[in-house]
């Protein structure tokens, strides 16, 4: 049971990294035909990441440096591995991963370890911008994840359960039972939250281009970019799922799933068109005012 | 010390030399914050610091194989169409790339992209006359790509100094100072110019003939001699990764 | 403008005094009193503006001739102050403490002519050129094709052609050339 539960779970890696490749790559190509270019094939994240494995040279900065892109994919695969992919009506079904009691405080942690490994494996990296884009990073981090907790909390105060899988099938049979209209104080701060965790414009600040670069990946090459991109496309639509789990009714089959995560994605996406970029303490002030605002109401509708 | 222990002899007495001309002549290029020197740590302790050598490895380039077969083939048409070009202008012909990522252009359909940091890129346009000072920055960042890595040569001065000829601070032949995949003719080569060149490239790369960043580590002394021959304030180490 | 220059005149022997437009002028003052001529026009006149200062080199002369151009914002007024200093032993009195950027005039010059100006910050240090060893490159004895063809690679095989004498014998060989044409080719 456990072993074709791996295997399922394995398989729903392999699927998701590929969906985040054909994400990224869509993102870039929506951005170029917004700027009226034809833009990039849609298999270019593929043959990127083939590349970047297949580089010859590679450089250290000793073992921390090795860890950060590890950590990262660590975080990313954490996130799945605990998180409930597909509503099956059965709590210890395929696609529910490892889902147990308790996981939504789990994914909270596992959403930081990635960016915490980051910080450690760039910051031996020892390039300025490095350093200057982890700590806009935590920062917009410590931000984010204020009102998304506490959207969290009311949610679980709502259903009486901190497990994803009981939130989801709480919200089975129909959108009108959906989070995002059951408790829509805590699903306008998940989705404004939202932003700031997919790392899109207007919060893009960690990778701001055209300012640091490219961020705390500015020393990684080869082997570890190879590994930080996939990384950074699992991250990318299991941040997706997490959101459709909490607010939009899980996914009941793959079609859903895809139809969903893909306009969960494109939600920052599309804002992030329109958006330019926000400084960080723009950001940071921003997160502290609507989202946290609508978070503590959402506390407090559920709790009297 | 560990990073003395990793400086091949022959690099270590190459900059010996190259410090005993620049003492003779009476000017000294290191600065002050870049001498080795001892400093005190805040726990009291004395620590030896060569900021030249703790940050950048001074080991010489080795020539790396290509694997076998059917993978090399694979990763070299990967290789061939995702070419990371690096943004850094060299001279006036770098007012060409621009246009590539506008509507007009847009290299990105060929696979062509910018990458802002060394690290990553594994194309390098030097674009239009080089002067001494430029060439100095050219050579730490081209030592810093990561194998294999491709140049192209952008403009007539590259290949033989152009209309800059006659220049005390220009180069003449690129390629005497580090190797060139694709020459792009011309003053200025146009943007189209500029994509065919980058067509040139990957068939070279598929075909598994730009294999330039070897050629490098094997004849690593010729071009060492060359750039130390014109880069007098030698104040860098000889292989800066 | 007059008024100005009348001034200049008595109070400093200034010499050669060309008046190029109505807004510009330049006169040529001795070397020991040129800076007391800038410091004049700054306090005096309202030169608040200090645009540039440059070098050429008379080597036929012995000569070096400095030119500080200043601005009259108020009158929109330009006046260059032109001296001459001696080639072989170019040392000129330093104007840093007049206006913060002639450091870096001074340091261009310094590596361009190698005049010197003592006391002037950082005057010694590399300006555009890293780890120069020769003579100093703007001095016209230096031979900087030389140079480049003893330095860099030449390309062998490089050939120069006078374009008007190229494109007539490539695209018209069998049209006779004219004695006014003969004229223009040299």
């Amino acid at each position: 049971m456990t072993i074709a539960k791996l295997g399922y779970t394995l398989l729903g890696l392999f699927i998701v990294w590929n969906w985040g490749f054909l994400m990224g790559a869509t993102f870039r190509k929506i951005g170029a035909r917004v700027s009226g270019r034809y833009g990039i094939p849609f298999y270019q994240p593929w043959i990127n990441f083939f590349k970047s494995m297949g580089v010859r040279t590679t450089i250290t900065h000793g073992v921390m440096y090795y860890l950060g892109p590890v950590f990262r994919l660590t975080g990313g695969i954490g996130l799945l591995f605990f998180m409930p992919l597909i509503y099956t009506g059965d709590p210890n079904g395929m696609w529910s991963n490892f889902s147990f009691q308790g996981d939504l405080v789990l994914i909270l942690y596992f959403q930081v370890f990635g960016m915490l490994g980051m910080a450690l494996g760039a910051g031996e990296g020892g390039h300025p911008y490095s350093a200057m884009g982890i700590a806009r990073g935590l920062a917009q981090h410590a931000a984010v994840e204020l009102p998304l907790t506490l959207a969290i909390l009311s949610i679980a105060i709502q259903y009486d359960t901190f497990s994803l899988y009981k939130i989801v099938e709480a919200q089975q049979g129909g959108f009108q039972n959906w989070v995002i209209f059951t408790n829509p104080f805590a699903g306008a701060a998940i989705i404004l939250s939202m932003l700031g965790a997919m790392g899109h414009s207007p919060f893009n600040l960690v990778k701001a281009p055209n300012e640091i670069l490219i961020g705390p990946a500015t020393e990684y090459e080869g082997t570890y970019l190879g590994f930080m991109q996939s990384a950074g496309s699992i991250l990318h639509v299991m941040e997706a799922v997490l959101f459709m789990n909490l607010a939009f009714g899980g996914a009941t089959n793959w079609a859903e799933f895809i139809v969903k995560t893909f306009l969960i994605y494109f939600w920052s996406v599309f804002v992030g068109m329109v958006f330019p970029r926000f400084k960080i303490e723009q950001s940071v002030t921003w997160f502290f005012k609507v989202p946290l605002v609508l978070g503590l109401l959402a506390i407090i509708v559920f709790s009297f | 010390m560990s990073e003395e222990k990793d400086m091949n002899p022959k690099v270590s007495e190459m900059l010996a030399r190259s410090e005993a001309n620049a003492k003779a002549a009476g000017k000294k290029f290191v600065r002050p914050e870049d001498e080795e020197r001892e400093v005190v740590a805040p726990d009291g302790s004395i620590i030896k610091v060569n900021p030249i050598y703790d940050y950048f490895s001074g080991a010489r380039p080795t020539e790396e194989k290509p694997r076998n077969g059917i993978v090399e083939k694979f990763l070299n048409w990967a290789r061939a169409e995702s070419i990371w070009v690096l943004g850094f202008g060299t001279g006036c012909g770098s007012i060409e790339i621009p246009p590539l990522v506008t509507p007009r252009f847009d290299m990105f359909r060929f696979g062509v992209q910018m990458r802002p940091t060394p690290r990553q890129s594994n194309a390098f346009i030097i674009s239009g006359y080089l002067s001494v000072k430029t060439l100095k920055r050219v050579i730490r960042t081209y030592e810093q790509m990561p194998s294999p890595k491709y140049v192209l040569a952008l403009g007539s001065c590259t290949i033989n100094g152009g209309m800059y000829y006659d220049s005390y601070s220009t180069i003449n032949r690129l390629d005497h100072y580090i190797p060139v995949d694709v020459y792009i003719a011309g003053c200025m080569p146009r943007p189209e110019a500029l994509l065919a060149g980058f067509g040139k490239l990957k068939e070279l790369i598929k075909a598994g003939k730009a294999e330039k960043a070897n050629e490098y580590a094997r004849n690593f002394d010729w071009y060492k001699a060359n750039q130390k021959k014109i880069v007098k304030d030698w104040n860098m180490p000889d292989y800066n990764w | 403008m007059n008024e100005i220059l009348d001034k200049i005149k008595q109070k400093y022997d200034a010499k050669d005094v060309t008046v190029e437009r109505d807004r510009l002028a330049f006169l040529t003052v001795a070397k020991d009193v040129a800076i007391d001529a800038v410091t004049y026009l700054r306090d005096y006149e309202g030169f608040s503006h200090f645009v540039m200062m440059s070098c050429v080199d008379w080597m036929e002369d012995g000569k070096y001739q400095l030119l500080y151009l200043l601005h009259n914002p108020e009158k929109k007024v330009d006046v260059g102050i032109k001296t001459y200093i001696d080639r072989d032993n170019a040392v000129m009195e330093s104007a840093h403490h007049l206006w913060k950027q002639i450091w870096t005039y001074q340091r261009e010059l310094h590596e361009a002519f190698g005049i010197d100006f003592p006391g002037s910050p950082r005057v010694e240090e590399n300006f555009v050129l890293e780890g120069w060893d020769d003579i100093p490159h703007m001095r016209r004895e230096f031979n900087t094709k030389e140079y480049s063809e003893n330095t860099y690679f030449p390309r062998p095989g490089r050939e120069t052609y006078d374009p008007a004498t190229y494109m007539r014998e490539k695209l018209y060989p069998n049209q006779p050339v004219t004695a006014k044409r003969k004229d223009n080719d040299k």
